[in-house]
Formats: C-alpha cells, sequence, structure tokens
C-alpha cells in the first residue's frame, strides 16, 4: 500500500515538473536518465554493500550500445532501449566478475580502474563512437510510429517518466523478493549466508547484472533523448558524482535514490549557472555535512524524525 | 638504445615522484586505516604554497619547500582534529565521501584564491641544467627528484623499524586499545603520522610538480592514480609503494613515449590485471 501510494507520488511529481519547467524538459530528461544510474548503484552499493565508483562504465556502455545501434540504422526507440539494457547487463557481468574477486579497498580501485579504462577504450575506438568529439546525428524514429521526439523534448521526457515508473516498480519487487533479501543478509555479514548454504558469488553477479541493465537503459535513454552520446557518460566524475547523489538521498532505500538526484541535480544547474567553482565548494561542504550529520542520507534524517515523531506521540498517548 | 636509456630514466624519476607523495597516502592507509582521497589535496595546497614563495614573493626553492611543508601541515592539523578524528575506523564508503568532499572543498576554494591557471614553481640555476653522468645528460632536477625519493624511502624504513615512535606506531596500528592501556599515547601517534604523511604530500607536490603540473583540479585529476598506486603496492608497505610506483611509472612513461594515442590504458589495464592476481596489493597484509 506504502509503495502504491510511493510510486502515485513519483508520478505526481514527474507530472508536476512537466506542468511547472516545460522549457527545462531536456535537463528534467537528464535527471530522469541519472535517477536510472543512481537506482542501479543503489542496488549494488545499498542492497549488496559492495562500494563501487565505477557505475558509469555500465551507464556509458547502455549508452554507446543504443548510439551506435541508433546510427546504424536502428531507430525504433524501445528497441534502442533493450539494446541500451542488453549491453548495460553484458558490461555489469564483466565489471562483477571482475571487482567481486577483490574485496573492500583493492575492490573500489578495481571499478575506478574499470570504468577509466572503458573511458579510454571508448576514447579510442573513435570510428565508432566519436572518441573525444562525441557520438553525434542520432535520429531516433517515432515512438510506436506515432510520437515524434521533438524539439522541445516533451515525447522524450514522457517517455522517460515512464520508463523510470517501470523500472522502479521491477527493481521494488527484485529487492523485496527472496533474492533481494539474500543480498541485504551478504551485506550484513557474508560469512553466516556461506555458512546457512548458499553461495556468495553468483547472487551477488546477478545483482550486477540487473544493475547493468538499470544504468543500461540509463545510458540509452540519455542517448535517445540528447541525440548524442559524449566520452562524459563514460567518466570517473559521473560515478562519483552519482555515488553522492545516492548518499545525499540515503543508501538502501530506492526512494533516497530518486530523492538524492532530484535535490542534487537541482541545486547543480541553480549554482553551476553562476560559478561551477562555487559549485565544487557547495557539494564538498554537502557530503562532509552528510557524513558527519545524516550518514543515512536525506531518507534516513526523514525516518529518525518521524521515527522520534511517532515516539512522542507514544508518549503523550 | 638512447630511447630505452632516455624512458627509463624518466620512468625512474615519475615513479620516485609517485612515490613520495604516495607514501604518505600508504600511511594513512595502512597505518591509520583511513582511505584518504583528499591527500592529492594537500599536495596541490603545498604546491600553490611553493609557487606563491619562489615566484611571487622571490625566495628561494628551498625555503619554498620548506614553507610549503610546514604551510600545508598547519592547514592540515584543523582538518584533523575536526574531521579525519571522526572517520577512524568508519565503513570505507564513510571515508571516501568524506575525503572527496574535502578534496572538492579545497578545488574550489583553490580556485577562488588563486583562478584556474596553472602554476609553475621555477627552479633554481642548479635544478634546471643538465648533468652529465658519463653515458648520459640528465636534467638535473630528476636526480634531484630520484634522490629525495631514495632518501624519503630509507628515511621512513628507519623511523618505523628502528625507533621507539616506529615501535609504538606499530603496536598501535596493530591494537589500539592495548597500546593505549600499555601507556601509549595512540591521540598522538595517530597526529604525528598524520603529520608526517601530510609533510610527504607537500614535499611531493611541489618536488613532482614537473611531473605533474600544479592546478586546481590537480586533486581530482592525480587521486585515482594515487590510489590505485598504493592499493597495487599494498597499503602500508614500504617497499610495495615502491615497487608499485616504479612499475606503474614505468608502464605509463613506456606507453606515453611509444603509443601516446593511447593515453592511460596501459596503466589501467595493468592495475587491473595486478588487482587481479594480487588482491591486497604486492606487500600487503592480511586483513
Amino acid at each position: 500500500m506504502r509503495d502504491v501510494a510511493g510510486i502515485v507520488l513519483i508520478v505526481a511529481a514527474g507530472m508536476a515538473g512537466y506542468w511547472l519547467f516545460p522549457d527545462n524538459l531536456a535537463l528534467l530528461t537528464r535527471v530522469i536518465a541519472v535517477a536510472l544510474l543512481v537506482l542501479s548503484i543503489d542496488l549494488i552499493v545499498g542492497y549488496c554493500g559492495v562500494a563501487t565508483l565505477g557505475q558509469a562504465a555500465l551507464f556509458g556502455a547502455g549508452a554507446y550500445a543504443a548510439g551506435i545501434a541508433c546510427v546504424n540504422g536502428v531507430t525504433e526507440p524501445l528497441t534502442l532501449i533493450a539494446i541500451g539494457a542488453l549491453a548495460g547487463a553484458v558490461a555489469g557481468l564483466l565489471m562483477g566478475t571482475i571487482m567481486l574477486r577483490a574485496h573492500g579497498l583493492a575492490q573500489l580501485v578495481l571499478s575506478i580502474a574499470i570504468v577509466q579504462l572503458f573511458h579510454e577504450a571508448a576514447n579510442k575506438a573513435s570510428a565508432y563512437t566519436g572518441g573525444s568529439d562525441g557520438l553525434a546525428g542520432l535520429t531516433v524514429g517515432p515512438l510506436f510510429g506515432v510520437f515524434e521526439f521533438d524539439l522541445w523534448g516533451q515525447t522524450a521526457y514522457l517517455f522517460g517518466l515512464a520508463l523510470l515508473v517501470l523500472v522502479f516498480i521491477a527493481l521494488k519487487f527484485v529487492v523485496s523478493s527472496p533474492f533481494g533479501m539474500l543480498c541485504r543478509g551478504i551485506k550484513e555479514d557474508p560469512v553466516r549466508i556461506k555458512a546457512m548454504g548458499s553461495f556468495v558469488f553468483p547472487v551477488l553477479l546477478k545483482m550486477f547484472v540487473i544493475s547493468g541493465a538499470v544504468a543500461g537503459i540509463g545510458g540509452a535513454l540519455a542517448a535517445i533523448s540528447t541525440q548524442v552520446v559524449g566520452l562524459d557518460s563514460v567518466s570517473f566524475e559521473l560515478s562519483a558524482n552519482s555515488l553522492v547523489m545516492l548518499v545525499l538521498g540515503g543508501l538502501g532505500t530506492l526512494y533516497g535514490a530518486l530523492v538524492g538526484t532530484v535535490i542534487f541535480m537541482g541545486f547543480e544547474h541553480a549554482v553551476s549557472a553562476i560559478n561551477p567553482f562555487h559549485w565544487m565548494t557547495m557539494v564538498g561542504a554537502l557530503l562532509i555535512a552528510v557524513v558527519l550529520a545524516a550518514p543515512g542520507g536525506l531518507s534516513g534524517l526523514l525516518e529518525k524524525i518521524t521515527a522520534s515523531g511517532k515516539r512522542t506521540r507514544g508518549g503523550r498517548a | 638504445m638512447q630511447t630505452i636509456l632516455s624512458i627509463a630514466i624518466d620512468a625512474f624519476a615519475y615513479g620516485m615522484a609517485l612515490f613520495i607523495i604516495c607514501i604518505g597516502l600508504s600511511l594513512t592507509m595502512g597505518l591509520m586505516r583511513v582511505v584518504n582521497l583528499a591527500h592529492g589535496a594537500f599536495a596541490m595546497i603545498a604546491g600553490y604554497i611553493a609557487s606563491y614563495a619562489a615566484r611571487d614573493l622571490g625566495l628561494g626553492y628551498a625555503i619554498a619547500i620548506f614553507l610549503a611543508i610546514i604551510g600545508t601541515i598547519v592547514i592540515s592539523i584543523p582538518l584533523e582534529r575536526l574531521l579525519y578524528r571522526r572517520i577512524y575506523g568508519s565503513p570505507q564508503l564513510t571515508q571516501v565521501l568524506m575525503t572527496i568532499g574535502i578534496t572538492f572543498c579545497v578545488i574550489g576554494i583553490t580556485n577562488y584564491f588563486f583562478g584556474p591557471t596553472l602554476k609553475t614553481i621555477p627552479l633554481p640555476g642548479s635544478l634546471s641544467q643538465s648533468v652529465n653522468v658519463g653515458f648520459k645528460t640528465i636534467a638535473a632536477h630528476r636526480l634531484f627528484v630520484m634522490a629525495c625519493g631514495v632518501v624519503v624511502a630509507l628515511g621512513l624504513w628507519f623511523l618505523i623499524e628502528k625507533t621507539a615512535f616506529g615501535i609504538k606506531l606499530r603496536a598501535t596500528v596493530d591494537n589500539a586499545a592495548m597500546a593505549d592501556a600499555l601507556g601509549v599515547r595512540t591521540q598522538v601517534v595517530y597526529a604525528v603520522s598524520f603529520a608526517i604523511a601530510i609533510g610527504l604530500a607537500a614535499l611531493g607536490g611541489v618536488v613532482g610538480a614537473e611531473f605533474l603540473p600544479i592546478e586546481p583540479y590537480y586533486a581530482l585529476r592525480y587521486m585515482v592514480t594515487f590510489l590505485v598506486v598504493v592499493s597495487v603496492g599494498g597499503a602500508g608497505s614500504i617497499p610495495g609503494a615502491v615497487v608499485a610506483c616504479l612499475l606503474l611509472g614505468a608502464v605509463d612513461t613506456t606507453g606515453r613515449y611509444l603509443m601516446p594515442e593511447f593515453g592511460n590504458f596501459f596503466f589501467y589495464a595493468a592495475v587491473i590485471a595486478i588487482v587481479c592476481v594480487f588482491p591486497r596489493g604486492f606487500f600487503g597484509r592480511a586483513q
């Protein structure tokens, strides 16, 4: 029941964005694409406890796969999204296989090395990816053969919103399934899970594949809506920023991922218009504040406040 | 043959510059268990101080290095007391986020005061000429960096293995509560080793400025490089850091000389291969 209300809230917020900021739909579509990326990080970091600073590799894999397919004549948007998801899943499989060999710090370093390697590869294979100029000239066909992707980005935005809601519902089922519970158990205590007779590596790898598919969908959406794929979609900066968004919103809750993305990118849009370096100082200060004051992120803070509110009510009764 | 020699010399000098910076990070990570991604930010601060002292105030190179080290340590003390102390023993993700936050702040503030341009640290005449070492002429600055690296490595080894402070430090690392109970003032040990680590970052930032130029994004650009080197070498291990810096410096320099169009590709490919084979780094301890 709570989840139905939450999803209605997401749709309502999305539609409110559509009506309130009709001139900024391109930005809002970008927010949705990044929100998918942040959701995918949440699956790995928040539910499995595997720290990663390389998630943009999966996002970029989806974006480039969709972009390359589009340049080569596949223009049906849903097919492109599927291609992006598939590419992301394959990249997730690869990344998971490498990353899960290590633990702790080495794991973090591996994730950084992988995203840098993807970055260099995309830069080098300029015949396919356009290199540092970016892959331009994507012309996407109309959705369902009816809805053209217009100049104002209305179709792209609504399409993105629908995708986000669908993915969100699917992920809600995934994280509350026995498989999702197993992942949480592994996050809490992998040794105990092993002792209970279940295998850790395949479970985590499966989550990596799911997460890769989600990130790939985000990448494909970004490629379709902006009609260009740049090298920044496989950058370390994007990975780090999206991890920051997740932590700002709160680890281990899907809502936290969405809230963090919207707040972070809204602030970024407002402040970086003034001076990008002020923006860096602000993000830095924000991060320090979150770590010191609200380790659970904004959603954790909210929960704390509502919990203490409940206690007071209980006390009065 | 000449090419191989110049690659080898450049690689060695670059590796040593990396080593001076990274060994400080290796100390904080291996001995104090803090993933300090802001390490590069301190090297950058030192570079700015040295540049200001040597270029704008016209002081000598040696004085500039000295001022940079002292200045950076002074800046780091309040940070250690107010921020780092709270994340000792926290999960790695928390430490990563906190130190990325510090890095961002340093970048923003540095740019506000010094502007986005590249800063140079003028070398004294004795270091900017070249020296004939028999088979080849080498820039004196390269030799100076190599000498600094060797001195730092030996000095640290002596400090940690042979002195009373080193014994206390190792005891604190192995079991802080027990060391505390035996009368070691662990808070002081932590503070001193943090200051040493920052001082080394400062030294490396200044003498390595020829290889890693000082600009506001320095902290972010090389953050990954430093972290990677430390984890390849194994956190807390001096020989590990030496091997990792020389090896990765060699891979990076060779790649840039022979196939510059590939950029950092070989560097990161080597890192993935090494970390897959040695998940704890070359000389990392089991945790």
